[in-house]
């Protein structure tokens, strides 16, 4: 826990190197695509967070001055397969981005789908010396939850205090300043498989960039597609990539469960071309083109033309009917929402306040996926896009960058995690200077 | 699936790698550092150029070659007739003057302007005696403005040589005999009267009321004035405040006729004490008038 601690505020700190610096990169591994966002940050301060005024998700302190996409090679399930290949279609994005933005992009914060998420939710209580709570109460309380057995081989990706409560009152964003005797807390905990990040370490150096900070993919996503009072009051967002499913639900504007469902479009690319028996690049044309959820009258009428270039004459001149098509889409995209059902069950969403779900992702353009959606997940689901940021191109504004935008706003508003308070006295080894000034502080 | 139908001409090269190699990566991004970009846009092509020039002019023949060309261009600007200078017009002197400024600037007309050291020739004609201040202008239509303004001669020096003329400030002007003089000049003589040539003026001022009694002034032992009338008598003037001991004289002379009467010389030297030299023949009237006294006396 200790290393994650300082390697994660490590790269906080890169973050903050560069912002000062003003021009950071943004980069969404998906298993479709890589996408690549080179912002550009204002050094005013005008847009922090003051009374009654939220951060605005902190979209209005950057530009988006360059933007790249590429497609995606050698990531599988939205985790890192092969290393050369991913290498190269991050410099790809990358190269593309930096020349856009006429600017070298040294830092980079990356997000990806895959890697088995896993949440935890995680309590922690201390009683106050004081009796008010300070900034190492909060980092002690933080320090004080238990951690439970997460296995080995996996590595903490988001450890978010979600909920502070002191003595009997709970659901207190803030309790710095506040007055009691017992203050605990609630902490989501997101964990990945290691290996994970440490492919994706090697890729990036291998890049010669620097990791200002690691996200996941379905936590952006909702950041950037939820609206406020989504976030709010309680909602699922549902992020159907190329090769991963996330979905992640929000309460009180804080994260408190992502999961990730291993299938996504592709699979329904790969099902057409075994049902059809075509090149998988046509099979994504086909569905991009001519796909659906819902069959009617018409689309039986509708015969789409299957040219192939294999000489056998009867298998090049193959026509299907659009229903057809639409009849091999359907149940893989059922059998992802079915999924996504049962883990939001696992999850306790149906014991929410609100039980908004909101589509996003690449894969939730396919039309008429609302209506199919709203059978299984319930009837308050609607498409979502991501938020609209300033210089961000047209053609990157689709709900297939919801991730991408999302990681933007992560990037220039990072919600607080464990590792942005002060690691409290005891925890330090014992001997150490640190501790010894650390202590020194804290109590005079 | 690859296609299997056998295809005519040449075989199209399969797709293209948008990978960029590492490379090309690497110099993309260096070259979008500023500092790598600005050495290379700025820092390099100056250095080209500095030593391009360098090694072209490290061999001195190349350095003569193109110093004696920047001379030849320079040579023929200078040779235009734009800049070229015809006639010298010296104006504020006296034609005699005009002649001597002219002979001492000695220019071989026509010159370049570029040539002219205006700062040099004004300092050579105010090296003149008879010069007071020079101004030379360069003025369109190749004209050489010289400005001169002259001493004017106040008064004539004898000295041992020659009679000399002074002006103002002391300064010699001209011998008195290469001069026309407009009117008569107040005489001084002796040595150093040039040194206090203000002082004089002001004595020949305050001697105004002796009109054409007075011949001149003589610089006594370089410390005071004696004032010599044309009948060759004196009035000797201390060296302090002479003019208050004129304006005595003057006085006396008024009050009583001091210089009607038959004396030589009057002293002021010690201006607590006048004293009268007399004529022999008035001291000894003084004397038979004092005799006749005594002789009256006696009895």
């Amino acid at each position: 826990m200790s290393m994650l601690y300082h390697s994660q505020r490590a790269m906080r700190a890169k973050r903050q190197e560069a912002m000062r610096r003003g021009v950071i990169a943004v980069l969404d591994i998906g298993s479709h695509k890589i996408a690549c966002l080179v912002l550009r940050f204002d050094s005013s301060d005008e847009f922090r967070p003051s009374d009654g005024v939220g951060a605005m998700a902190g979209q209005s302190s950057f530009r988006v001055v360059g933007a790249a996409t590429t497609r995606s090679r050698g990531v599988k399930f939205g985790e890192i397969d092969t290393m050369q290949e991913t290498e190269r279609a991050i410099r790809t994005a990358l190269q593309g981005a930096q020349k856009m933005a006429a600017a070298r992009v040294d830092h980079v914060i990356v997000s990806f789908a895959g890697a088995r998420p896993r949440s935890y939710g995680l309590t922690g209580e201390v009683s106050l010396q004081t009796g008010t709570v300070g900034d190492c109460d909060v980092a002690q309380v933080l320090a004080a939850c238990d951690v439970p057995d997460f296995g080995e081989g996996r590595e903490v990706l988001h450890a978010q205090p979600v909920n502070f409560a002191l003595d009997h009152r709970t659901g207190l964003n803030d309790p710095r300043g506040q007055v009691g005797n017992r203050l605990s807390t609630d902490m989501h905990l997101l964990t990945i498989d290691a290996h994970a990040i440490e492919h994706l370490l090697y890729c990036v150096k291998r890049c010669d960039l620097e990791l200002a900070g690691v996200a996941s993919s379905p936590y952006v996503a909702g950041i950037s597609s939820l609206v406020e009072d989504e976030q709010e009051l309680g909602a699922a967002c549902i992020d159907m990539g190329g090769g991963a499913t996330g979905l992640s639900i929000f309460i009180k504007k804080h994260m408190i469960f992502a999961d990730t469902v291993r299938m996504g479009g592709d699979h329904v690319t790969a099902d057409i071309s075994q049902a059809l028996q075509i090149p998988l690049n046509d099979a994504e044309r086909l569905k991009t083109r001519f796909g659906g959820v819902v069959a009617t009258g018409m689309d039986d009428r509708e015969m789409i033309e299957l040219e192939g270039d294999t000489g056998d004459w009867h298998h090049d001149r193959r026509a299907v009917s659009r229903a057809e098509l639409i009849g091999v889409i359907r149940p893989r995209v059922e059998e992802i929402l079915e999924e996504v059902r049962a883990r939001l069950d696992a999850a306790g969403f149906e014991h929410l306040p609100s039980q908004r779900i909101v589509l996003t992702g690449g894969a939730s353009q396919l039309p008429g996926l609302d209506g199919l959606a709203s059978k299984i997940l319930g009837n308050q689901v609607r498409l979502g896009r991501p938020l609209r940021v300033q210089g961000l191109p047209q053609s990157a504004c689709g709900p297939a960058f919801a991730a991408s935008v999302g990681l933007s706003l992560f990037a220039a508003y990072p919600q607080d995690e464990w590792w942005d308070f002060e690691m409290p006295a005891d925890r330090y080894p014992a001997r150490s200077l640190k501790r010894a000034v650390k202590w020194f502080r804290d109590n005079w | 699936m690859r296609p299997l139908i056998a295809r005519r001409g040449p075989v199209p090269l399969p797709p293209r790698d948008p990978a960029p190699s590492i490379w090309s990566y690497r110099f993309q991004r260096l070259w979008l550092t500023p500092l790598f970009r600005r050495l290379m846009r700025v820092g390099l092509p100056a250095f080209a150029v500095v030593l391009v020039i360098g090694w072209y002019f490290s061999d001195p023949a190349h350095w003569r070659g193109v110093t004696d060309q920047m001379a030849e261009m320079r040579r023929e600007i200078e040779n235009r007739p734009e800049f070229r200078v015809n006639l010298m017009n010296v104006r504020g002197a006296s034609p005699q003057l005009a002649q001597e400024v002219r002979q001492t600037l000695a220019l071989d007309l026509p010159l370049s302007s570029f040539d002219l050291d205006l700062d040099q020739l004004r300092e050579t004609v105010e090296e003149l005696p008879a010069v007071a201040r020079a101004e030379l202008r360069i003025l369109s239509g190749g004209y050489l403005a010289v400005e001169v303004e002259e001493r004017v001669p106040v008064l004539i020096w004898q000295t041992r040589a020659a009679p000399v003329l002074l002006d103002a400030d002391g300064q010699f002007v001209a011998p008195l005999a290469h001069r026309q003089l407009p009117g008569p000049l107040p005489q001084v003589a002796g040595e150093g009267a040039d040194a206090a040539v203000p002082e004089a003026l002001a004595l020949l001022e305050a001697a105004a009321p002796l009109g054409d009694r007075l011949r001149g002034l003589v610089r006594m032992g370089e410390r005071r004035w004696d004032v010599v009338l044309r009948d060759g008598r004196r009035i000797l003037l201390p060296s302090d405040d002479p003019i208050a001991a004129l304006d005595r004289v003057l006085a006396l002379d008024e009050a009583q006729d001091l210089l009607g009467r038959d004396v030589i010389r009057v002293d002021m030297r010690n201006p607590a004490r006048p004293n009268v030299q007399l004529s022999p023949a008035a001291l000894a009237e003084l004397r038979r008038m004092r005799g006749l006294d005594q002789g009256d006396g006696n009895g």
